[in-house]
């Protein structure tokens, strides 16, 4: 009788109730994400021998991915490829969030956002393969400018394997960096920058000085969820740059599936996982910073 | 705080974010076979040969019933995500909420490649099942984004009102609450459907060759003779996909009205 009094108070009380109704997405979540990922990094910890995997507990998978030079080379030259996006996307995001925040008038901000993020949800696919077309030898860039008389013979912008990654990736990765800005920049006190002029400084300075320091949450943000998805984005490093530039993800696809080395393909996942970790952490840091000057 | 520059900025930003798909239907009726300058005249020999391909045809249906299961699967786990974070407290809330949303700031290759490894160690065959596991995977965590402020928006009150005039819990969420989110569901559900369509890594990755819309156009792009009738299939696309997201915008909208809220902006 007791032992029921308590089983009925446990199932109505308020912490049991949540778990039962997260549980369906909990589980879930646990056991195609988080086992996998355990999955993977332990493998990255044993040897690989013809495909399968041995339990020979051992670090050379990481000593690999740190030392042979080919790795190391793509591991570089994708962090370097989504920095420069991540740079290139937030600079250029950066002014137009800007303007929907300060120039647009409030009853038209929502459409200029929905402007803005309509792009993003139309196919990836096409859009990268669009830019393929778009930038590749006689493409449209090219027909264009030699139409007007503008150039003389096609640029091929194409052949500059990492421009066009770059150009690619902050068309597609826009609206993500521009909705955090503009959202921290809502936030800005409209009362702090009227201050700044009237104690006599320039508008360039007072955004030197208010605007941009109070702005960098959301540029932070910005930084992140760009930089997160292109390290290990697959499909433009293979359609735009022709698999001529690869980058981790599409070593991560060889060692995997071509090579069927599951180990050393663990051990390049578990490297990105921690470059992101380590990247998020970097930014996070400097962003409490920002919010520690504010308050 | 009116500057000139700073407007001819913004449009010419907007020039540069519409240009491909500006570019796609101007392509898609041209009537040449390669893409560039200057236009040759309409026809509608693209859509035709698009219309005429078999391949593509077991592509799009194969791609509907991921994107329908998917969908679904993910918005009901969106549900029970987002009611139980909004309206309870209970123990390693913070690390299930957590791991819940991980997919959306972990590299996709990630989510898809490790899925793969487990799923090829236990022997299970890839097929359009696999492709639906993972894309639940990548879609729960935006469909639980949305709907956490759908739930969010609701007044406790309410639900407490119904409780006092003797309804149960499943049925004060039946009369009381689910009317109430049922926009944000809607939503949400549109919004995981567009994200599975589109889908390219995890239906490259765990699918077993069938084609799929997403892996299709990637591998058809790169024929120079069939890249007309892809446009033309991605000015339809594209077309389908501003139709979704205007009904899931209307219904995000009428959700926020329905429980008295103020519009906060976007989906992200």
């Amino acid at each position: 009788m007791q032992n029921n009094g308590l089983l009925a108070r446990i199932r109505r009380s308020e912490g049991a109730s949540g778990l039962a109704i997260i549980s369906p997405t909990a589980f879930y979540a646990i056991l195609l994400l988080a086992a996998p990922l355990v999955t993977v990094m332990l493998f990255s910890v044993l040897t690989s021998e013809n495909g399968h995997i041995v339990w020979d507990f051992s670090l050379s998978n990481y000593e690999t991915v740190f030392t042979h030079p080919v790795y190391r080379a793509i591991m570089l030259r994708s962090l370097m490829v989504s920095m420069l996006v991540t740079l290139a996307t937030v600079l250029l995001a950066y002014p137009l969030a800007y303007y929907i925040s300060f120039n647009v008038p409030a009853h038209r901000k929502s459409m200029w956002l929905f402007l803005v993020t309509l792009p993003f949800w139309t196919s990836y696919i096409i859009r990268v393969s669009l830019w393929r077309v778009i930038l590749g030898y006689n493409g449209v860039i090219d027909s264009a400018l030699m139409d007007l008389g503008l150039v003389g013979e096609p640029l091929n912008i194409l052949s500059n394997g990492v421009m066009s990654i770059v150009i690619t990736l902050a068309h597609a990765y826009a609206p993500f960096a521009i909705l955090p800005i503009f959202v921290s920049l809502e936030k800005v006190d409209r009362a702090l920058l009227e201050a700044g002029q009237d104690l006599g400084e320039t508008r360039l300075r007072t955004f030197w000085r208010v605007t941009l320091p109070l702005s960098m949450p959301g540029v932070i943000a910005a930084v992140l969820i760009v930089f997160i998805p292109t390290v290990g984005d697959y499909v433009t490093p293979e359609l735009i740059g022709g698999g001529k530039v690869p980058m981790i993800a599409n070593m991560i696809e060889s060692q995997l599936l071509k090579q069927r080395d599951q180990a050393l393909g663990s051990a390049l996942s578990v490297t990105v996982m921690a470059i992101v970790a380590v990247v998020s952490i970097i930014f996070l840091t400097l962003n409490r910073r920002f919010l520690g000057g504010q308050k | 705080m009116k500057s000139p520059s700073l407007r001819i900025y913004a449009i010419a930003y907007l020039v540069f974010l519409y240009a491909p798909i500006i570019l796609l239907p101007l392509f898609a009726f041209n009537d040449s076979k390669v893409v560039q300058f200057p236009l040759k005249g309409v026809t509608l020999e693209w859509f035709r040969q698009m219309a005429g391909d078999a391949q593509l045809g077991i592509a799009v249906k194969n791609s509907l019933i991921i994107a329908l299961s998917s969908s679904i699967l993910s918005t009901t786990l969106g549900i029970f995500a987002a009611r139980a974070s909004t309206r309870f407290r209970f123990p390693a809330k913070g690390a299930l909420m957590g791991l819940i949303m991980l997919p959306m700031v972990l590299p996709e290759i990630i989510v898809a490649m490790s899925l793969l490894i487990v799923l090829l160690a236990i022997g299970v065959k890839l097929s359009l099942f696999t492709i639906i596991l993972g894309h639940v995977l990548v879609c729960t965590p935006f469909a639980t984004a949305i709907l956490t402020s759908a739930f969010q928006s609701l007044d406790k009150s309410l639900e407490e009102a119904a409780y006092d005039l003797g309804e149960t819990p499943l049925s004060t969420f039946r009369l009381i609450i689910l009317p109430l989110v049922l926009p944000g569901i809607i939503s949400a559900f549109l919004i995981c459907f567009t994200i599975s369509i589109d889908e390219f890594i995890v239906s490259n990755f765990l699918g077993s060759g069938e084609a799929i819309l997403s892996v299709y156009i990637f591998g058809q792009f790169r024929f120079p003779a069939k890249v007309p009738s892809m446009l033309a299939l991605g000015t339809i696309l594209v077309l389908i996909s501003i139709c979704l997201l205007t009904i899931a915008e209307y219904f995000r909208r009428r959700g926020i009205a329905k429980t008295g809220g103020k519009d906060t902006g976007g989906f992200l």
